[in-house]
């Protein structure tokens, strides 16, 4: 038997059937739900007169919509009347299908992609799917997880399975260890600096080396969560003893009865010694620092010590009129240093670094310090309503608070801006989120992606540092 | 859905790479429980001179004259022409919604991103993938002053130019007889039923964790 990357065992696990031109129907363990792209898969379903094939393979919450702000009187309290709408039919779609949802007042409640794996809802081996590009998060679980529209959430909940090609596989080793306050978001911008966002495009990666496999499951979390930013619809890293420990004891995890025989099945979650990629990457983990995006698309992107880059020293003349227009947008100087670039608001939440990792990372730099006068705002936004629990069983609420974050509850917030927390047109915005795309935390807003820490170490500078030099 | 036939339309170009999801249906849009009416809201930010939310009525809003989907010379326009790695950033559906909502059938880039281009065939959008050059020429014929008209042969795999020239494009043959047939993906699914309950029965009694 030849030599199989982890790639090809999660896609030959999943085929149902393959059809002569290689279109494969492929069966989905896990469908994950939210509300923004869901309502119209449910009514589809309705129209058709189907139901869920298997109700139990899903789970929903709500997410995008909701706000981050005292919210005790549930769902009512959602003051955008459309943003109700949506959050009541989530809520209505699973009642009357049957689907297993946390709803808004929920203490499960949370970003689906920090739900899933923190309730064991998606496992090691697993094709977990969601209407979500960031769906891409759970492949740190050793699964194979990609986003779908909504044509293909109505296909998944009247089949539970989906028509695919087969993609081609991508490995990119990390090698050497990362220095101290370099985390996993650093590293993914980085690979997606080296790559850029179309670099993934029609590949599955695995990442691997020494960098990966130091991660913990969080970190991985986080950097699997951005493989959509590189252009891969999944990213993933092989199960390792991390892996198998993070899932023990999580409430939807395998009972006692089947747990030895699932570890076993896990335990083989990897490519084999001589596997073949169709494309091989190699960066020096060591070489890295803590980055910060300059631009428009994740893909600009340089390190603390850097400055923004100057058109005039691209050679491909589409690529230097984006940088152009990106830095118009951006309200920036080509040759600026980043350190002297200054915030109006920080964003510390999102799918990317809003686990309790990423909170405690962000506390330990904001611990004794204040922020900034010059900061109108410091949003801190828990994932899920269990991490806020643990955060605040922690004590890093009253850190945070202490040293003027605002301590806020469970959702996607202003990742995207679908609820009421956004930027104004022109404010610029250190984030920890996952997309700078023009306008995607607020008409105008100008988004700079770093790390939870780096974004804490903004906050209190006022402008960009290295965290490894704040007094 | 829809069966794709041969039509003569419009080709808009849309000079920018990496346009992303947010740019083609910013989310405010998104909040709809309904699959159409986003075509008034297609590339919002872009395309107006205001602060667009949903429920504004956008014929009174305030239109970029800069922005080529508001050019008369493209009014009308059913294909769009645009650079690499469109449809980047986000699953939503509400991508390629707007797009056809606005009008759009075919749009043709030298790359395009994974999931929207999956996407616009569940919706009756032909996304034509052509080399770099093809689509540079393409781009400075589309911006004379009489703008260019191209047909679409699905069947044949080819655009033709009103001299007869034609450009050969690849499509996967499953997508292409979807496209063709306007078949729902859904009901071609449910006939292998049988495969799919075999599947389970294997599965289940291979890793039954999974079905607990």
């Amino acid at each position: 038997m030849s030599a199989k990357t982890l790639y090809d065992k999660l896609w030959e696990s999943h085929v149902v059937r393959t059809d002569e031109n290689g279109t494969a129907l492929i069966y989905i363990d896990r469908h994950l739900v939210h509300e923004v792209t869901s309502p119209q898969a449910f009514e589809g379903l309705r129209l058709a007169g189907r139901k869920p094939w298997r109700v139990s393979a899903n789970l929903a919450t709500p997410d995008h919509n909701v706000p981050t702000t005292e919210r005790s009187g549930g769902v009512s309290t959602i003051v955008d009347p459309i943003s109700r709408t949506q959050v009541e039919t989530l809520d209505e779609n699973c009642n009357s299908f049957g689907i297993p949802e946390f709803k808004m007042l929920d203490p499960r409640q949370g970003i689906v992609h920090v739900v899933g794996p923190e309730q064991g809802a998606t496992l090691p081996g697993m094709t977990v799917v969601c209407g979500d590009s960031h769906t891409s998060t759970h492949g740190a679980m050793g699964a194979l997880a990609f986003g779908i529209g909504t044509s293909e959430v109505e296909h998944v909940l009247a089949t539970q399975c989906l028509i695919q090609k087969k993609s081609k596989a991508m490995q990119i080793r990390v090698e050497g260890r990362v220095a101290p306050g370099v985390t996993a978001k650093d590293i993914v911008l980085a690979i997606i600096g080296e790559i850029g966002t179309a670099g993934g495009t029609g590949y599955a990666i695995e990442f691997a080396g020494q960098a990966i496999s130091d991660l913990s499951i969080e970190g991985r979390l986080t950097l699997c969560n951005m493989a959509i930013e590189a252009g891969a619809r999944a990213g993933f890293v092989a199960v390792d003893e991390k892996t198998i420990d993070y899932v023990k004891g999580r409430p939807y995890a395998p009972s006692d009865e089947n747990w030895e025989q699932a570890v076993t099945n896990w335990r083989t979650l990897h490519s084999d010694e001589g596997a073949v990629f169709d494309k091989v990457l190699v960066l020096d983990g060591s070489a890295i620092k803590p980055q910060v995006t300059w631009g428009t698309s994740p893909e600009m992107v340089v390190s603390i010590d850097q400055s923004v880059p100057d058109p005039a020293g691209e050679a491909d003349d589409v690529k230097a009129g984006g940088m152009r227009r990106a830095l118009e947008y951006m309200g920036l100087e080509a040759g600026t240093p980043i350190e002297m670039i200054r915030l109006d608001r920080v964003f510390i939440g999102s799918c990317t670094n809003s686990r309790i990792e990423d909170l405690r990372a962000a506390a330990e730099v904001a611990k004794g310090r204040r922020v900034a006068e010059s900061i109108k705002q410091a949003l801190v936004v828990p994932g899920s309503g269990l991490v806020k629990a643990q955060a605040e069983a922690e004590g890093l609420d009253e850190v945070f608070i202490e040293a003027g974050f605002e301590w806020r509850e469970p959702g996607c917030s202003m990742c995207l801006a679908m609820n009421a927390d956004r930027l104004e047109p022109g404010e610029r915005c250190a984030s920890t989120s996952n997309r700078n795309f023009e306008g995607r935390q607020g008409q105008g807003g100008r988004t700079h992606l770093v790390s939870p820490a780096m974004a804490a170490a903004a906050a209190v500078a006022g402008h960009f540092i290295d965290v490894g030099k704040l007094d | 859905m829809e069966k794709f036939e041969t039509f003569t339309g419009i080709v808009c170009p849309l000079d920018r790479s990496n346009v992303d999801t947010d740019a083609i249906i910013p989310k405010q849009f998104l909040k709809s429980i309904k699959r159409s009416g986003f075509g008034p809201n297609l590339f919002d930010e872009w395309r107006y001179l205001d602060q667009g939310e949903p429920g504004m009525d956008n014929s009174r809003r305030p239109l970029n004259p800069d922005f080529v989907l508001n050019d008369p010379r493209y009014q009308g326009a059913k294909m769009l022409l645009t650079r690499k790695n469109f449809g980047c950033g986000s699953s939503r559906e509400h991508a390629p919604w707007a797009l056809e909502d606005y009008g759009f059938r075919v749009i043709i880039a030298p790359s395009f991103a994974d999931i929207f281009f999956n996407n616009c065939f569940k919706n009756g959008i032909l996304p034509i993938v052509l080399n770099e050059e093809i689509v540079e020429k393409l781009f400075s014929m589309a911006g004379h002053q009489q703008a260019l008209a191209l047909t679409v042969d699905l069947q044949e795999q080819h655009l033709s130019l009103s001299d007869g020239e034609t450009i050969p494009f690849e499509v996967d043959a499953f997508r292409k007889h979807c496209l063709l047939n306007g078949l729902d993906d859904i009901g071609l699914t449910l006939e292998h039923v049988d495969a799919i309950k075999a599947y389970e029965a294997r599965r289940q009694s291979e890793a039954p964790w999974l079905f607990a």
